[in-house]
């Protein structure tokens, strides 16, 4: 991605836009709003989360066996697996298959793994052409802008930007932001991409150890009708997606859809088991810094992540700040988990985009304790000396003062510490709290001035 | 039983009546309270910025000050949540482990240990209530929106029994204010864009007072507010609990 500028200069930028990100912060509370409608009505859905949550826990531990387990099943039904240590890796692999066959033009879907790992870029490079054919991923790679959200990829635009997209791209009317109208036209083009293309690849929800079968959610069907359509499937997926047996697969589907999207079940929940006779179904197991997540003790869990979204939408700092300002293929509380892990230095800001208010946590189907490692995160940063030196500097100060009681009263006295170094913290000119704020109005005397003169007597007064 | 009051640093600094009110509310309800001098602020911006190993000095100072309490009472869901899950001691991490078991936000104070099950007072106005995160999703002083589970709010049952008090329900009941300690400096766009989302929310509920039981959050919508020339004003729940 060629976001070079921090989340908080981002999120700057985005907000310059006032009714857009008050469009977007309603949109996607819409669609929490909606989760809890759903999640509310199933009176065990405390009892799935633990569930799913176990379950997913069961699988980081024992990962290497059920990866072993589902390689071998898989092959045995016919599929071709193939592993990749790392998004090169990974972009070779698919690339050689594509050139085995002989493929110019493949059809994708669901894949928020190709975006961590940047195939399209790669692909056109080396020139294949790529089309996301869901929705709203399409919008996206007509604008060549990457996803904002791995469930709802273009909620940053509005129908308007749509209506403009398509009219420069696909040759719709000017100004028309029917959406009927739209998306309409969007099928018309899409529809003949499917019959003409002989690849497709797409992302996978569940890969299931016991029969070496995977599964993709989709509402739209559009990976369906690629894969079916096509001479080749290929299936990527980083390495946890991976659930023990199919009877898990109830408690994940009854999860999965609810969080994203507030339905009871993806429209499409489509089984991948074996290859139709001519055709073929490669897989690819994806590492990309996932082992060494694995063996981050605090920040294993995340690796539960069933890629809901649910934690964006209910983030009440990604619904003002928008996906972009991430930089990163995924946005919100989890990716600003799992991208320092990718990349310390490029993404040292995101745990820091957060209030910590731990809605994210709660929401979370897997149960994932997002805002404890983004806490978490920021210990780890700090000490890998990934933060500005001057709030280094400051912090040394206020720990200084704060943890010795005479310099603490004296500075107190003097300037009413506290607030004085809260806006010192930036290396900015402006005090970023004065800004938009007003300060504090400071009183004639601190609560322990008050304490010493009254405390004792309003003690003796009560005990009258 | 001997309560210690913990009173954060910037509500020392900046908000006495709340260190007052809190004070007298616990008298009220028979405690033996004492505010150790030499207290000074539980760690919690250095920690939630990151510089947790800058803390020790602040938990050494903590486990001196309020050594001699049964329990320590703090009229913010933050700091004492922060206390509660960090603070330690290389050299008597005994007393660091009873002092985190011990240290208790003001109102789960009244109801779990104190159980008061709610309070006479007189306050006249039509009222919002800010629901901090960390009380909240982290000391679960009241049930979450997020959550499938039966409605409870420690502070809100507090509320019943205040003459004249009409609380008001609001659109997004448990959101975030975004003052997120040096969040509110360093995300400042979004911080403050989120303080006045949650304005507009009481706003139309058309109320006098926004309250709550952290006073960080309500001096971050104290300040939007004024910055606004709002008539809303803001109140810490303990002087609305302290009102006769
Ligand atoms: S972290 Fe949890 S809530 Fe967020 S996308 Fe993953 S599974 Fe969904």
């Amino acid at each position: 991605m060629k976001n070079n500028i921090s989340h908080s200069e981002a999120a700057e930028i985005f907000n310059k836009d006032v009714e857009r990100v008050n469009w977007h912060d309603e949109t996607l509370w819409f669609v929490r709003e909606k989760r809890d409608r759903s999640a509310h009505q199933i009176p065990e859905w405390e009892l799935l989360r633990e569930t799913a949550s176990q379950i997913k826990l069961n699988v980081l531990s024992n990962i290497h066996d059920y990866l072993v387990e589902f390689e071998a099943n898989a092959q045995k039904n016919g599929i071709i697996v193939h592993w990749a240590a790392n998004a090169e890796e990974h972009n070779v692999i698919v690339h050689s298959i594509l050139e085995k066959h002989n493929v110019k033009q493949m059809v994708k879907s669901k894949s928020m793994l190709t975006e961590e790992c940047h195939l399209n870029d790669y692909l056109t490079e080396r020139g294949i052409d790529v089309i996301d054919s869901d929705l709203g991923e399409r919008i996206v790679q007509l604008r060549k802008e990457p996803p904002s959200h791995i469930v709802l990829p273009a909620i940053h635009l509005k129908k308007e930007d749509v209506s403009e997209t398509f009219y420069e791209h696909l040759g719709t009317e000017k100004g028309n932001i029917d959406p009927q109208y739209l998306t309409e036209s969007a099928r018309h083009h899409l529809r003949d991409i499917f019959l003409t293309r002989k690849a497709a690849l797409t992302g996978v929800n569940f890969a299931v150890a016991e029969t070496g079968e995977f599964v993709v959610c989709t509402n739209e069907g559009n990976a369906d009708m690629g894969a079916h359509l096509a001479d080749v499937h290929i299936a990527c997926m980083g390495f946890e997606k991976l659930i023990p047996q199919r009877k898990h697969l109830g408690v994940f589907l009854r999860l999965l859809a609810r969080s994203a999207t507030g339905q009871p079940i993806t429209t499409f929940s489509s089984h991948f088991k074996k290859p139709r006779e001519g055709k073929e179904i490669h897989i690819v197991i994806v590492d990309n810094g996932r082992s060494v997540q694995l063996g981050r003790e605090d920040f294993r869990n995340s690796l539960k992540c069933i890629r809901c979204g649910a934690c964006m939408n209910t983030c009440p700092v990604y619904r003002r700040s928008g996906g972009h300002s991430y930089h990163n293929a995924v946005a919100g509380p989890i990716g600003s988990i799992l991208a320092p892990n990718l990349d310390m230095k490029k993404n040292a800001d995101l745990p820091f985009a957060s209030t910590l208010c731990g809605s994210c946590t709660n929401v979370c189907p897997v149960k994932i304790d997002i805002h404890d490692q983004l806490y978490k995160w920021r210990q780890v940063l700090v000490q890998e000396g990934y933060t500005p030196k001057v709030k280094t500097i400051a912090m040394k100060t206020m720990a200084t003062v704060l943890a010795n009681p005479m310099v603490f009263d004296i500075a107190g006295k003097t300037g009413r510490f506290a607030m004085k170094n809260l806006s010192g913290l930036v290396n900015n000119k402006l005090n970023k709290w004065y800004d938009q704020r007003e300060m504090p109005e400071v009183p004639e005397e601190s609560f322990r001035e008050w304490y010493k003169k009254n405390g004792k007597a309003t003690k003796r007064k009560n005990d009258e | 039983m001997k309560v210690g009051l913990f009173i954060p640093c910037y509500v020392d600094q900046f908000y006495p009546k709340v260190g007052i009110a809190t004070f007298e509310l616990l008298q009220k309800l028979g405690c033996d309270v004492d505010f150790p001098m030499k207290q000074t602020c539980c760690g919690q911006p250095m920690a939630n910025s990151g510089y947790q190993h800058l803390t020790k000095g602040c938990d050494a100072n903590f486990i001196t000050n309020f050594a001699d309490f049964d329990y320590i009472v703090c009229p913010s869901g933050s700091c004492v949540m922060h206390v509660k899950e960090h603070l330690h001691s290389d050299t008597n991490e005994e007393e660091a482990t009873r002092l985190r078991a011990n240290v208790y936000e003001l109102t789960e104070f009244i109801t779990d240990i104190l159980k008061v099950k709610s309070i006479e007072g007189d306050f006249p106005f039509k009222v919002g209530m800010h629901q901090s995160c960390h009380g909240q999703r982290g000391l679960k002083l009241s049930q979450m929106s997020e959550l499938n589970a039966p409605f409870f709010s420690k502070p809100e049952q507090l509320l019943h029994n205040i003459k004249g008090l009409a609380l008001v329900s609001l659109t997004r009941k448990d959101e975030c204010c975004g003052f997120g300690g040096t969040f509110c400096v360093t995300e400042e766009a979004i911080s403050v864009k989120m303080g006045q989302d949650r304005i507009k929310d009481h706003e139309k509920y058309q109320v006098d007072y926004i309250t709550g039981g952290d006073m960080s959050c309500l001096m971050h919508l104290e300040g939007i507010l004024r910055r606004q020339n709002s008539p809303i004003k803001i109140i810490h729940i303990a002087e609305i609990l302290n009102s006769i």
